[in-house]
């Protein structure tokens, strides 16, 4: 387990419940069975007690932590005969953006999502889930196909933003992820979107800009990193718990501004400690979200979509 | 939606007089240093006289200078909700607002009007850099929506003047929704089948590139203006490298194939207007200087007349 910054009190705790289970292992005659349980329920009720009102710039940590389930997670678990699609016909396959066709309760759709990666390798091979324009027109491409075979796109936001690289810039990454955002408002087939991790502003929106948006429990979604935030208005790379809190980048605050429809539930202690219950629950999320768009007409779906962001705004935070 | 249009008077604080201290008469041009008096540089939209390099312009100027006899008329634009998040970083975002109002004289980041140029009648939305680096929240949203609704209501083209450091942070996720609520702004546009330009100056960086600022059906630069999403410094720290010399401006994002033309600002009234009536399929236009339109004019018959004028 990888403990957080915040989690060191638990760190201890379990380390010292793990110390006498390993030296009771080496001596069978001890009877250490009082002791660590004693200090597993401490850990329980530390952890609950962690977890039950994390502040924003703990949950970007919980946010991004490692061992968060990630998109080839989900994918892997909720849709079979994923088959994958690359390349955008262009340039390049982006790694960093994973998308294909497969079934959802046998259904047919188009997913699409930022994947990490989860070791030194795969993170190096993922561009640790940046998209490069290539990612977005890969994207753009996908939901054309989902668009004209009629089938519904859900898409998995992790993402810290996107690659502010040379080579990005130099083929045209801020038009890739306008085209995105644009295609995902021109699509007549249901798009659903589930915030899994990190939400990193255009670079989640080019994804997010759907008739559902789902975020998981500790998840974020924010138009800039609370460090990048703090660095311009504090002038302080540090202040970036501040920051946090003053960007209102929680899925809580989300919904009540509007911009988010849903959150799903994480178990105690964050997706890292219960990665199958959250990943089941966010099958129940995507299942459900699409039913309430099954059987609308193609017009009415991109109508009422467009509405939904024209109408983003009207609602604001109490003081 | 109410629409309020009112003829809006050449305004006496114009950029110059706005600051009035004798010193301010003389502006150094940050680029050769040249010392350029006020009135030739206003005579020159701002452009440096000996080098041509661009300075900001005020959407006001630039408008005054744009439509036919300098008269246009503003479109009222949706007030958003004051301050949505209680964002506070040094300073509270109201007072910011408040400052930024003050040595600006305009309520935020855009201006919206509808008039003619080279009497072809058209709706403009300009970006204010002077006003928080023309950042995007929901009033610059709203502009860009009000300014498209108007425009398909009015069947007129739309010429779009970007200028910002991206997206107000102030306004957090709501400053980031304006990426696809401008986008939808633009399919209006398309779907009315009216012609979008969008006119990128210096600077245009961040979500306003990567949304509204990148999706015109023609794409013009100031000259020398930096374009981009992440800008140079961040790649800078990202990739350990210098960057090239003229990355990310105007000149090589043409070369790279992601602007149709960079164009001088003397020169952008006549190319717009060149291009928007070949693309709305009307007559030539009358070149050069016109007085304002003597009334409300509407827009269909002024094809036909300028057809008239050219016999
Ligand atoms: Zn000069």
């Amino acid at each position: 387990m990888n403990y957080l910054e915040f989690e060191k009190p638990l760190a201890e705790i379990e380390g010292k419940a793990e110390e006498l289970r390993a030296l009771a292992r080496g001596n069978p005659e001890m009877d250490i069975s009082k002791e660590a349980e004693a200090l597993d329920r401490k850990a329980e009720s530390l952890l609950k007690d962690l977890y039950k009102d994390l502040t924003p710039w703990r949950k970007c940590q919980v946010a991004r932590h490692p061992d968060r389930p990630h998109c080839k997670d989900y994918i892997d678990a909720l849709f079979t005969e994923y088959t994958a699609l690359a390349g955008d016909r262009n340039f390049a396959d982006d790694h960093a953006v994973m998308g294909g066709l497969a079934r959802f309760n046998d259904m047919p759709v188009v997913v699409i999502g930022h994947e990490k990666g989860n070791d030194t390798k795969s993170r190096i091979e993922r561009n640790f889930g940046m998209a490069r324009p290539e990612g977005y027109r890969k994207a753009i491409r996908l939901m054309e196909l989902a668009h004209r075979f009629g089938l519904p796109v859900i898409t998995l936001v992790d993402t810290p933003g996107a690659y502010p690289g040379k080579g990005a810039e130099e083929r045209g990454q801020a038009e890739a992820i306008a085209r995105s955002t644009q295609k995902c408002l021109e699509i007549g087939v249901p798009l659903i979107s589930i915030i899994i991790g990190e939400g990193g502003s255009g670079g989640a929106v080019a994804f997010a800009t759907a008739d559902r948006i789902a975020m998981l429990e500790h998840s974020i979604y924010s138009v800039i990193s609370p460090e990048g935030c703090a660095s311009i208005l504090w002038k302080d790379a540090e202040k970036m718990r501040e920051a946090a809190e003053a960007l209102r980048l929680t899925a809580q605050d989300l919904q009540k501004l509007g911009v988010v429809d849903r959150i799903v539930s994480e178990p105690v202690g964050g997706a890292q400690r219960g990665r199958k219950e959250t990943i089941a629950a966010v099958g129940s999320a995507i299942e459900a979200m699409l039913k309430e768009l099954s059987g609308k007409k193609p017009v009415d779906l991109v109508k009422s979509r467009r509405q939904k962001f024209l109408d983003m705004g009207s609602k604001g935070l109490a003081a | 939606m109410n629409w309020i249009s009112n003829y809006v008077r050449p305004k006496i604080n114009s950029l110059f007089s706005r600051r009035e201290v004798p010193e301010n008469l003389w502006t150094k041009c940050p680029e050769c240093g040249t010392m350029l008096f006020h009135r030739e540089l206003a005579d020159n939209l701002n452009v440096c006289t000996s080098c041509d390099h661009h300075m900001a312009i005020t959407p006001r100027d630039r408008f005054k200078a744009l439509f036919d006899g300098g008269i246009f008329t503003e479109v009222k634009v949706p007030e958003p909700l004051a301050d949505p998040l209680h964002f506070r970083d040094q300073k509270k975002y109201p007072e910011r607002i408040k400052a930024a109002q003050k040595a600006t004289g305009e309520k935020d980041a855009m201006l919206v009007a509808e008039g003619e140029i080279a009497r072809t009648p058209v709706v403009c939305v300009g970006q204010d850099f002077a006003f928080m680096g023309g950042s995007m929240g929901m009033y610059v949203g709203n502009a860009i929506i009000a300014g498209a609704e108007r425009a398909v209501k009015l069947k007129r083209p739309m010429i779009l003047f970007s200028a910002a450091g991206g997206a107000r942070m102030q306004e957090g996720i709501l400053s980031l929704m304006q990426m696809p609520r401008t986008t939808v702004a633009v399919e209006m546009l398309k779907e009315a089948g009216l012609p979008y330009i969008v006119v990128l100056t210096h600077p245009t960086t961040g979500g306003v590139t990567a949304s509204y600022a990148m999706l015109g059906d023609v794409q013009i630069a100031e000259p020398n203006a930096l374009i981009c999403f992440a800008g140079p410094r961040v790649i800078e720290q990202t990739i350990r490298e210098k960057l090239p010399e003229g990355f990310q401006r105007a000149e090589y994002l043409l070369d790279h194939g992601m602007l149709d033309r960079v164009t001088h600002r003397k020169d952008l009234r006549d190319e717009l207007v060149t291009i928007l009536r070949m693309l709305t399929r009307q007559g030539p236009a009358v070149k050069g200087d016109l007085p304002a339109p003597a009334a409300e004019t509407p827009a269909a018959p002024e094809a036909a007349k300028a057809e008239a004028a050219r016999k």
